[in-house]
């Protein structure tokens, strides 16, 4: 029952990280490697406007999502948009980013017990003999929504559609009107966005580490690699086999072989799938 | 309305008479100066640099320099082929480990040692990798990202490999020489290697990969093969490199593994300017005596990395090289028109 | 030698999705012939150029050349086996000088086991292939980069690239598509001595004119299912296939 529990507990987890970076990917095919620094930068934001601005939290939350949404949009209009079609690039100047937001907070020394969010909801209920608190609870709780109003919105909205348009076939798209740099920005915004969303359900749970910015990247990574990148049904799957064998480990083994499990999950499926395990990137056959 | 004068920029080539890819008709001494001068120079430079900076801290510098210029070459002749690789942290710490696993569990002595470690890891390293290259876009970019630190990972949680200590009091270069003479021949024949053999026909089939893999396969030629083939190459000498660092520090820790080792041989690659080696070699020689300059920023060189990569890419993306290239080759003059 | 079964596909099936691109396509080719492929736009020509040459995998079907299954086999192998194909958008290396080019299939496994094109010769070898089909050796064409060249000379470069695989079978995905008229005047002999040196070759092609007169024998596609197979002249007044063509006349 416990392993139950928090077997959706975490895979949740890793789903949140993982789903703005997946998003961003679908669609513009631009791997935000920033998505990290986003999520810390969320983080940290907040906690800069609770405790100096003294602004009450769920402002601050709103407003922190916010500001990263639009630094997103900052990121592609600014910088990736000047490198537009060399791919190599793209990579290199969203790491660099990533790089340079990430080590600017650490030497600012945001990291420590200092800097903790407080729970959304504070408490916590006995399940079995499960300890759950209501922050979990709440975590899973957005995590749930966030995939379903993912599911509709890019199913049912008009920028959805051309969101998904995009991803299909970019050419086409634009010669149906749809404004593909446009929407693209708007994909790394709605991801950075999601980076902090997912930054303000699982933060509380711990004190903001500035090395946080790698690791979130590192499961954003991993998941999607395992899932199949530009796939949520994909996305979702890979944290629920990733989380729960992460759980299994650590239960009957030690907690120690977290990262061993991620590791051998990532080798192993690329040695079987390597584009994931509902991933197309390698089946899409291009038309030649 | 005043007519304003306006100029246009015109380029005359300086280059010798006749001149193809691979003939040369040397007229005169000046031609031959202007020819071999940009070979030598360089070498000649790396050569007697260990005699003005011996035993000193610039020797260390020094050291550091060819270690990331090796990485930064191994870089650059993976992107040649197409394959952008965000984790040269990888080779490195592979063959770091490698190195030291042997000498301290094993006792090997230094001359196997490294050799071993070139190879294994190199081999290693391309076992790894192999699934991925069937995949085309970033996808192996985003796993050469996260393996490195996966790797650090392990060695922390398992405890393995001397774990958070790292492994100590390995065996010493016999003496400071050859450490620094190793690394710098190595990146000598490294970049002088790889230029030529990317000129070769291998190296044409190589970069034809990266123009157009289709095309490639329509030669009937095995792309998965020959970029197989690359990662070995390019494995071979991050593996080399992290190697070398290992017997010089006389100890490996987890650090090899961190995104230093990626990021400053990726800026020093994009600085310099991708796809000519020479400008990887530049780049890692102008960016890592300066971040010793700039020691004191501490934690914020990493941030400059970042800002130095942006910039490269976004004020001056054919690198450093090309620039000098074009210079050297070609006079500018402004022409009234 | 004429009579031997050189190339066989037997009822290949292609969907992408929904849409099936080939459906249910068999023939078989003899050493030596000349099969043009035509049908309208959409029809199904280059999908099935790209399962026979591997670039596509079928949905289902079997394709055999010379004797050995190739069917789903890597592009690079069948290419080994002596299946040279050029593309639809004539693709090359734009950076590389015209003749480096070619250096790519001369240093095929293929090549080095049929010889010709050790190391250092290539580039020699290359020219002379270039030197055959209109890239005169003297004049400074062979040496531009390939991006500069006019379409007709990358279709022709495209061509070449074929050629230097030194094929059993050649299949030409549009080679006349963009090209001037002289150009098409002057590339079709050359096409034809390669088939008249024993070379069998399949054309898909637009241009119908310019393909009947020089092949014999025509396979018609439309919708991916082959409608018909003969002589240009019996195919053309099939009346299946001249609805074919006037359907698509009237929607585009
Ligand atoms: N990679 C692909 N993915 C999805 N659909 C494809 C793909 N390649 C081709 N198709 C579809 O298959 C059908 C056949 O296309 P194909 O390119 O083979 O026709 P074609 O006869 O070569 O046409 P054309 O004369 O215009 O070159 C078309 O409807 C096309 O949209
Ligand atoms: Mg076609």
């Amino acid at each position: 029952m416990e392993i139950v529990i928090y077997g959706i507990t975490n895979s949740v987890t890793l789903a949140l990280m993982a789903i703005g970076f997946s998003l961003t990917f679908g669609i513009s095919g631009v791997p935000n490697f920033a998505h990290g620094a986003f999520y810390l930068l969320g983080g940290i934001l907040t906690w800069i406007f609770i405790n100096q601005l003294g602004i009450p939290y769920l402002f601050s939350a709103i407003l922190s999502v916010i500001i990263v949404g639009l630094l997103g949009f900052g990121l592609y209009w600014g910088l990736l948009l000047r490198l537009r079609g060399l791919v190599v690039n793209e990579v290199i100047a969203t790491l660099a980013a990533a790089i340079v937001i990430i080590e600017v907070l650490r030497y600012m020394g945001f990291s420590g017990f200092t800097y903790v969010l407080p729970e959304f909801i504070k408490g916590s209920v006995n399940i079995g003999k499960a300890w759950l608190d209501y922050q979990r609870i709440f975590l899973v709780g957005i995590g749930v929504a966030l995939i379903i109003i993912l599911y509709f919105f890019t199913h049912r909205t008009r920028v959805g559609l051309s969101f998904r348009a995009i991803a299909q076939n970019e050419r086409t798209a634009i010669s149906l009107g749809i404004d593909s740099d446009w929407t693209a920005a708007l994909s790394l915004a709605f991801g950075s966005a999601l980076a902090v969303v997912a930054g303000l359900a699982i933060l509380p749970l711990g004190s903001i580490d500035t090395e946080v910015g790698y690791d979130i990247l590192i499961y954003a990574l991993a998941v999607g690699i395992v899932g199949g990148l530009e796939s949520v049904p994909g996305i979702v799957l890979a944290s629920f086999i990733l989380g729960f064998c992460q759980i299994l480990v650590a239960t009957f083994f030690k907690a120690q072989w977290l990262t061993v499990v991620t590791l051998g999950a990532i080798v192993l499926i690329l040695a079987v799938k390597p584009s994931g395990i509902f991933g197309k990137y390698k089946e899409l056959e291009e038309r030649v | 309305m005043a007519e304003a004068v306006r100029y246009r920029k015109e380029r005359i080539d300086r280059g010798i008479k006749a001149r193809t890819d691979t003939i040369y008709v040397l007229s005169s001494f000046r031609d031959m100066v202007y020819l071999f001068l940009p070979r030598f120079l360089p070498i000649i430079l790396l050569l007697l640099l260990p005699f003005f900076v011996k035993g000193g801290y610039w020797e260390k510098v020094l050291f550091y320099s060819c270690m990331f210029a090796l990485l930064a070459l191994s870089w650059d002749f993976m992107a040649s082929v197409g394959l952008v690789s965000l984790g040269q942290a990888l080779f490195f710490g592979v063959g770091a480990y490698i190195s030291g696993g042997l000498n301290h569990y094993f006792k090997m002595p230094i001359f196997l040692t490294i050799p071993i470690a070139t190879l294994g890891g190199a081999l290693f390293c391309t076992l790894l990798l192999f699934s991925v290259l069937r995949l085309r876009g970033v996808y192996f970019s985003m796993v050469t990202l996260i393996l490195p630190l996966l790797f650090a990972h392990l060695i922390e949680t398992l405890d393995i490999l001397g774990g958070t200590h790292g492994l100590l009091s390995l065996t010493p270069f016999p003496s400071g020489w050859l450490s620094v003479y190793l690394a710098i021949i190595g990146v000598i024949i490294c970049l002088f290697g790889f230029r030529k053999l990317i000129s070769e026909d291998f190296g044409l089939v190589l970069r034809g990969i990266k123009d157009d893999d289709r095309v490639v396969m329509a030669g009937g030629i095995n792309i998965h093969w020959y970029k197989a083939q690359a990662i070995f190459i390019a494995g071979a000498v991050g593996c080399f490199a992290g190697a070398l660092m290992t017997h010089y520090y006389q100890f490996v820790g987890r650090s090899v593994f961190a995104l230093d080792y990626t990021v400053l041989p990726l800026a020093g690659a994009v600085l310099g300017g991708p796809g000519s080696f020479a400008g990887a070699t530049i780049g890692t020689f102008i960016l890592v005596p300066l971040s010793e300059v700039l020691r004191a920023l501490g934690g914020l060189r990493m941030a400059l990395y970042g800002v130095i990569l942006i910039a490269a890419l976004v004020i001056l993306p054919e690198g450093l090289f090309h620039y000098i290239e074009r210079r050297y080759h070609q006079f500018e003059r402004d022409v009234r028109i | 030698m004429q009579d031997e079964e050189i190339l066989r596909v037997e009822h290949l099936t292609k969907r992408f999705g929904g849409v099936i691109a080939v459906d249910n396509v068999s023939f078989s080719l003899q050493k030596g012939e000349f099969l043009g492929i035509i049908g309208p736009n959409g029809s199904g020509k280059t999908t099935l150029i790209n399962l026979i040459t591997g670039f596509v995998k079928p949905t289902s079907g079997k394709v055999t050349f010379n004797h050995t299954d190739i069917t789903g086999k890597a592009p690079y192998r069948i290419a080994c086996l002596g299946v040279s194909r050029s593309f639809q958008m004539a693709r090359a290396f734009h950076k590389l000088p015209a003749y480096k080019n070619l250096i790519v299939p001369l240093y095929s496994p293929r090549v080095k086991r049929l010889g010709g094109g050790k190391y250092g010769e290539r580039d020699d070898v290359a020219i002379d292939l270039l030197d055959d089909l209109g890239f005169e050796r003297d004049s400074a064409v062979p040496y531009k980069a390939a991006g500069s060249l006019p379409h007709g000379y990358l279709k022709r470069l495209d061509l070449a690239r074929c050629m230097a695989l030194r094929p059993d079978l050649l299949i030409l995905d549009e080679l006349f598509s963009g090209m001037a008229m002289s150009e098409v005047a002057a590339t079709l002999p050359m096409i034809e001595k390669f088939n008249r040196e024993g070379l069998t070759i399949v054309m898909a092609e637009h241009r119908l004119k310019e393909l009947f007169r020089v092949t014999h024998r025509v396979m018609v596609l439309n919708f991916g299912q082959k409608i018909a197979d003969g002589t240009p002249k019996e195919v053309m007044s099939r009346e299946e296939v001249q609805k074919a063509y006037l359907g698509t006349e009237v929607e585009g």
